[in-house]
């Protein structure tokens, strides 16, 4: 087995052993959306209107939960010093990390949405185009927040200030996401959202292994 | 540059400069307030709050070019490891937050009589405000740390990262329908406003400038001397 995918076993193996983490991040996400329709009202053309952006925002939020323990759990016992020190470069580190974080949280999260899709009354074309978007949109979630949950390694009050970095960054997914299930929903063309998540996707991939590695490096100097 | 890296004589240069840059400053405020508020016509649409637009558009400038400077001071800080450089992109960045919240809060004032509301959901305001807190979150994260020069090297990445962001950032907000009118100073050819009112905006625009430029030696010079108290007491609490 190469590093890389040792890498990727490792932290699959920790987060199955720690199961807890990742269901919690799934309940966070179906309770948060469940709270809207009490929030707004039972109405399902209201619901179904909102129903995009609420299951987007509910999202962005959830996948941010456990991000904070990403580098913080391997900088706290040491770890991360042998991944620094180590012979795999570190931006292959940290894109390993992010995918083990992706496959834990991003996964689950679009597993969990069409649940939701139909709690909120969203229309069959939606819900497809809701399960596309999040493929290709959770993966750029996990690594734009790869690089603040690098970036708050040791810092004070790790969990608020990651929030603050991460979600103005995040806007760009989020209004093409829910973009493009909107576009599903009234019939017009979903492609052009597809192709900017895409893009986007194809950007973060390249660029945030780069920034998180940087980060990393500060951090264990 | 690397002669520029000594803090000393960055004490010394900036010590000649600063007199001559706040008056400058002054002189700049003082005619461009008294052109803006007095001598230029009021607008033949927007009546007297146009000159809202004398405050508004220099710090709503002001917030791009801080962000780009932040961006600039933090490459140069990452690469060349240069010491003046971190102290500059931390200490510019509380100066164009506030240039950012002058530019929401002026444009909101100018909303109300214009446009009937006092906020929109427009692309340029949205992407301003995403801005804003680009520059809370750089803020938080600098002083997260208990030590200061860890702090300034995480900033140093997300400028540079949020640097990237916010050209791709404008772009989605720019997807939805915009509200907000076309910019009339940078399109090609002649400006799209008269002299009347061009004089008293680039006034304002050199005032705004002038202002960070003073507050900004100010607070490195600041910060300078509270890097030499800290390594004074570090040194005495071992002796």
């Amino acid at each position: 087995m190469s590093r890389f995918t040792l890498i990727v076993a490792r932290d699959l193996r920790l987060a199955l052993r720690r199961g807890a983490d990742s269901t919690m991040v799934v309940t966070f996400f179906i309770l948060i959306a469940v709270l809207f329709p009490l929030g707004v009202g039972p109405d399902t053309a209201i619901l179904a209107r909102i129903s995009p952006g609420v299951i987007w925002v509910t999202a962005l939020l959830a996948s941010m939960l456990s991000l904070e323990r990403l580098f913080q759990a391997d900088f706290e016992d040491g770890s991360l010093d042998l991944l620094v020190l180590g012979s795999l470069p570190l931006e292959a580190v940290v894109l390993a990390k992010s995918l083990a974080h992706w496959l834990t949280t991003g996964m689950l999260l679009i597993v969990a949405a069409p649940v939701l899709a139909l709690l909120l009354n969203m229309s069959a074309e939606g819900l497809i185009a809701l399960v596309l978007a999040m493929l290709l949109g959770t993966p750029s979630l996990t690594l734009i927040g790869a690089v603040g949950a690098a970036l708050t390694v040791g810092a004070r009050r790790g969990g608020a200030l990651l929030s603050l970095l991460v979600l103005p960054l995040y806007v760009p997914v989020l209004i093409f996401g829910v973009g493009a299930v909107d576009a599903a929903i009234s019939g017009m063309a979903v492609r052009p959202h597809f192709l900017i998540l895409g893009a986007l996707l194809a950007g973060t991939l390249v660029l945030t292994p780069l920034a998180g590695a940087a980060a990393l490096r500060q951090a264990v100097q | 540059m690397h002669r520029f890296a000594n803090p000393n004589r960055f004490l010394r240069l900036t010590a000649r400069i600063l007199p001559w840059c706040a008056l400058a400053t002054a002189a700049a405020f003082i005619a461009g307030l008294y052109l803006a508020l007095g001598v230029s016509p009021p607008d033949y649409q927007q009546g007297e709050s146009v000159r809202i637009m004398y405050v508004h558009v220099p710090a709503a400038w002001m917030a791009l070019s801080v962000y780009s400077f932040m961006a600039a001071a933090s490459a140069v800080a990452l690469i060349w490891k240069h010491p003046l450089a971190d102290f500059a992109a931390k200490a510019a960045a509380p100066i164009g937050a506030g240039f950012t919240l002058i530019a929401l809060v002026t444009g909101a004032l100018w909303g109300q009589p214009s446009w009937g509301t006092w906020w929109v959901w427009d692309a340029r305001l949205t992407s301003v405000l995403v801005l804003f807190f680009l520059y809370l979150g750089y803020i938080a994260l600098v002083n997260a740390f208990d030590d200061p020069i860890r702090g300034a090297k995480a900033g140093a990445v997300l400028a540079l990262v949020g640097f990237v962001n916010i050209p791709i950032i404008k772009f989605s907000v720019d997807w939805w329908n915009t509200l907000h009118q076309p910019a009339s100073i940078t399109r090609i050819g002649a400006p799209a406003i008269h002299s009347s009112m061009l004089t008293p905006l680039v006034l304002m625009a050199l005032a705004f400038a002038g202002y960070f430029v003073c507050v900004l030696i100010l607070r490195v010079r600041n910060e300078i001397a509270g890097r030499k108290i800290r390594a004074l007491r570090l040194v005495q609490a071992q002796g």
